[in-house]
């Protein structure tokens, strides 16, 4: 078990990248706590299975290095690392059986024949694999098979973390919720660092202590779910993460604070100085209808079961609230207040007035 | 070991080169160089060989014919092949995993099991030295294989794009040509590569069922051969002349020949 | 893929049957009506009954065939298989030098048979062969024509030269079809080289050798044009294997009965190993 950590690190996949775009992966620096259970949050190549098997050691990154504890791992073969993986597709040696397919990793390690047996079992029970220790492994289904992945991780002792790269995907819908919970279980009973990268808002929420964010190669917010709901560190974040999205307007600036269509609009933060783009973000939560504020036209209601999602055009831009069932709703013309604690500033998509900001 | 790996298809390819070089070799020499010394290169270039070939009606008629029955073999089993893999790869009819089976056992057929019948056969109803008679021998083997590989290709492709086509308003024969064959273009090239590869190759039923107007080159080859003594030289430069049109039709399908073999199916 | 029932499709079929039948059929009822009777010229038959089987099967030069045709299928299989998946791993997985590789593996696949044959006929020629030449320089007394145990040797590198290729793209068209992932999975749980290859490309492989082992076995079972280019069967009967002891006695002899006899006899020796073949091969998937 150790901390990872990560000093300047950078990769591209081709040998001499001149722009910007052609880093997969753009300088960043990074701590992961021992034992902590991360997510890795990001659309599809944003960068994040790069970061994941430059950690590994996959991937050898162009630039910057890779600590373990204090042990510079930069150059090391993913053997050496002591790093356990379950990849996207599920990965089972077809001709073993479960057992055996558990007790590779052990063997390729010579570890004694005893010790190999106790640990087997061990995990198998953890995953509920003890019924189909005899079993062939080919002849699983796509969840089994992902079970004996992450088995083949478990049954190591000496891991420093376990990643996931999006484990789910081939798994039907029903049992993702369980094999999720189990994923949880399991970080409560080992207590090793796991990295775990998806897409999917809820499966990272749900799994992680801490979420990393990250869009086109860049880690955009370090936080809790919670932090990243309440004070998103970057529109995409506030897009991103949420259903539906945070709102973004466009809006003016005038002494640091924010204006729409002349109306000062009332902000957690005020605008440094300094040209750019500047937006309001407010999540749909902190948006409700009231008798002065924003000018606004409702143009859409839709049904979200306990509460309905209204679509109203302003001057700003389509903005979407949330009203609870049986709330009234303005047929057309209405007026938006917006909760002043949870609306912030942008500037070119950052959040303005944060300390250490690009 | 990672980094001298190379050497292993290296070694192999130089392998397979030196004989093919040697034939090539030996044809741009004079008959003298080939009997008098032992060289590793030809000394005194020629190019006579090759000039009787093309000036002598009995070599260069030999090409034609080859070219000619390994064209018609080639198009006949592709294109009966292509309607009886399409019903493989999407029905289920009476008896078509054991005509399926059966057709694969003429693979397995001796040629030479085979030469004696089929002499006689098209003696008897005419067109013993022909090239259609060679084009229907080779039929023997190739179409089986053109099923078998085409079938591969088409259970490949999903049964909703004959569907959709169908909704489309398409005929049966207008999807098949204008949908269903562009689709499985890299099959039929396979399919058409193997059929040429093996018609191309074949010479006992080729020479069985030919005399003169229909002799393959490589049946003029063995005659030079033994008949008319040491004439390696020619015999070299004929040699080197059929691997041409093989390595032409290599290099076309290049991308495509280790995809055909996996999608063979047992 | 679930298909429909439909009866319609024999017409689809017809085609290939009327011509596979045409081709197949008729002259395989020529060499059963030809096996059961014989005749002394002239188009006058008499029936013979199993005589020739009967002859075929105890007769020593069949014996001699069958146990030369073997040898040598046994012994390709066994050079041409292993060397072939050896190659093949060998191979390059991308870049420009994959196309190289392939095309110029696959050149000997697509020369005549008999120019296979002359080729090596010349490469071997001691006193003007590169190959006899080398042999005979470093001190071996090598002359094919000659020697029993040369004619093998140069027969057997014929084939390998020959054929090798074949297993070689089959085998590597099965390994670039394995997903990165497994090779992945396989540094991270800390697998041996040897282990990579048993545990995830040999069972990977599996399908497409069953498909190598098959032909090979089928087309050096039935091999004919090269050997009787190179060697002509000799010296002697050495190199005498089945086909061309059969073309002898049909072509080159006229003893129609026999021949037919051993063409069955033949047949059903090839049908009945490729059988064997491929149950024991693939009674693993089953489970």
């Amino acid at each position: 078990m150790a901390r990872i950590t990560l000093k300047n690190l950078k990769h591209a996949y081709m040998r001499n990248p001149q722009r910007d775009e052609d880093w997969a992966l753009k300088e960043l620096n990074l701590d992961w706590d021992d034992g902590g259970a991360y997510a890795l949050l990001g659309p599809s190549g944003c960068g994040k299975t790069t970061l994941l098997n430059l950690i590994s050691g996959l991937l050898t990154p162009s630039h910057g290095s890779i600590l373990f504890d204090d042990q510079d791992v930069t150059r090391l073969p993913p053997e050496q690392r002591k790093i356990a993986q379950v990849f996207q597709f599920p990965v089972v040696y077809d001709t073993m059986t479960v057992y055996d397919n558990l007790a590779f990793p052990l063997r390729n390690r010579g570890v004694a024949e005893l010790t190999v047996d106790k640990r087997v079992r061990e995990v198998a029970e953890m995953n509920d694999l003890t019924a189909t220790l005899g079993n062939r492994a080919s002849g699983l289904t796509a969840d089994g098979k992902q079970k004996i992945s992450l088995g083949r991780g478990l049954v190591r002792t000496d891991v420093n973390a376990i990643l996931f790269d999006e484990p789910l995907t081939v798994i039907d819908p029903h049992l993702k919720f369980q094999l999720r919970s189990k994923l949880k279980e399991l970080h409560t009973r080992v207590p090793n660092t796991m990295i775990y990268v998806t897409h999917d808002q809820t499966e990272a929420i749900t799994f992680a202590d801490k979420v990393v964010v990250m869009n086109v190669g860049e880690v955009v917010q370090v936080g809790t779910p919670k932090e990243l709901f309440e004070e998103p560190h970057h529109t995409f974040v506030g897009h991103f993460i949420g259903s539906p999205g945070m709102n973004v307007l466009s809006c003016d600036l005038k002494d640091g604070h924010a204006y729409i269509d002349g109306n000062r609009i009332a902000t957690a933060n005020r605008a440094g100085a300094g040209a750019g783009k500047s937006e309001i973000g407010v999540r749909p939560e902190f948006v409700k209808f009231a008798g002065h504020g924003l000018e606004a036209r409702v143009v859409k209601v839709s049904d979200a079961g306990r509460f309905s999602v209204v679509e109203a055009d302003s001057a700003g831009g389509l903005i979407r609230l949330l009203v609870e069932e049986g709330g009234a709703i303005p047929s057309e013309a209405a007026r938006l207040e917006f909760d002043p604690a949870a609306t912030r500033i942008y500037t070119d998509g950052w959040l303005a007035g944060r300390a250490g900001q690009p | 070991m990672a980094r001298t790996k190379w050497l292993i298809p290296a070694i192999y390819i130089i392998f397979l080169m030196l004989p093919i070089y040697w034939l090539v070799s030996m044809s741009f020499k004079t008959t003298n160089e080939i009997l008098g010394s032992f060289t590793l290169w030809p000394q005194n270039f020629t190019l006579e060989n090759y000039r009787t070939i093309f000036t002598d009606p009995a070599w260069y008629n030999g090409y034609i014919n080859s070219i000619i029955y390994v064209s018609i073999n080639t198009v006949l089993s592709v294109a009966v092949a292509l309607p009886a893999a399409y019903a493989f790869s999407r029905y289920r009819f009476l008896g078509d995993k054991h005509l399926f089976f059966w057709l694969l056992t003429n693979r397995m057929a001796p040629a030479a099991v085979f030469a004696l019948p089929f002499f006689q056969l098209y003696s008897a109803i005419g067109i013993f030295d022909t090239h259609l008679a060679v084009a229907l021998a080779h039929t023997l083997f190739n179409i089986p294989l053109a099923v078998w590989i085409l079938e591969g290709f088409m259970s490949g492709v999903p049964k909703q794009l004959d569907e959709t086509a169908y909704v489309d308003g398409y005929s049966f024969p207008a999807f098949f040509v204008k949908i269903f064959m562009p689709t499985i273009a890299a099959g039929i090239g396979v399919a058409a590569f193997f059929c040429f590869m093996f018609s191309w190759v074949e010479l006992l039923l080729a020479k069985t069922l030919t005399a003169v107007a229909a002799k393959p080159i490589a049946a003029t080859m063995t005659k030079t051969a033994s008949s008319s003594g040491y004439e390696l030289g020619l015999l070299a430069a004929a040699g080197t002349l059929t691997i041409i049109p093989g390595a032409i039709v290599i290099y076309f399908v290049r991308n495509y020949i280790a995809k055909g073999f996996a999608l063979g199916r047992v | 893929m679930n298909k429909t029932v439909n009866q319609k499709a024999w017409f689809f079929v017809l085609p290939v049957l009327i011509l596979v039948a045409f081709n197949a059929i008729v002259p395989l009822m020529t060499v059963v009506n030809y096996s059961v009777q014989e005749t002394f010229g002239d188009n006058v038959f008499f029936w013979a009954g199993l005589r020739w089987f009967e002859e075929i099967l105890r007769s020593p030069r069949f014996h001699d065939a069958l146990g030369r045709q073997l040898f040598f299928t046994g012994t390709i299989l066994a050079i041409e298989v292993p060397l072939g998946v050896i190659i093949a791993l060998a191979m390059p997985r991308k870049g420009p030098w994959v196309s190289v590789c392939l095309v110029l593996m696959a050149m000997p696949l697509l020369i005549p048979w008999n120019v296979v044959g002359a080729m090596w006929n010349i490469f071997g020629l001691p006193e003007l062969g590169l190959l006899g030449k080398t042999l005979n320089t470093i001190g071996f007394d090598y002359n094919y024509t000659r020697q029993p145990g040369d004619a093998w040797f140069t027969l057997i590198l014929m084939d390998v030269w020959h054929w090798t290729s074949l297993v070689v793209l089959l085998a590597y068209a099965g390994l670039v079809s394995i997903p990165d992932a497994y090779y992945q999975a396989a540094r991270i749980d800390g697998a041996s080289s040897w282990a990579i290859f048993r545990y995830i490309q040999l069972p990977k492989m599996k399908r497409v050798l069953t498909i190598a082992v098959l032909l090979r076995f089928m087309d050096s079972f039935n091999i004919y044009t090269e050997p009787s280019v190179l060697t002509g069967g000799g010296p002697g009967n050495s190199t005498t294997l089945l086909s061309i002891d059969l073309v002898k006695i049909a072509l080159g002899q006229f003893d129609l009965g026999p021949a037919a006899a051993m063409s069955l006899i033949y047949f059903l020796v090839i049908l009945l190993f490729s059988w064997i073949f491929y149950t024991v091969m693939t009674r693993g998937e089953e489970q």
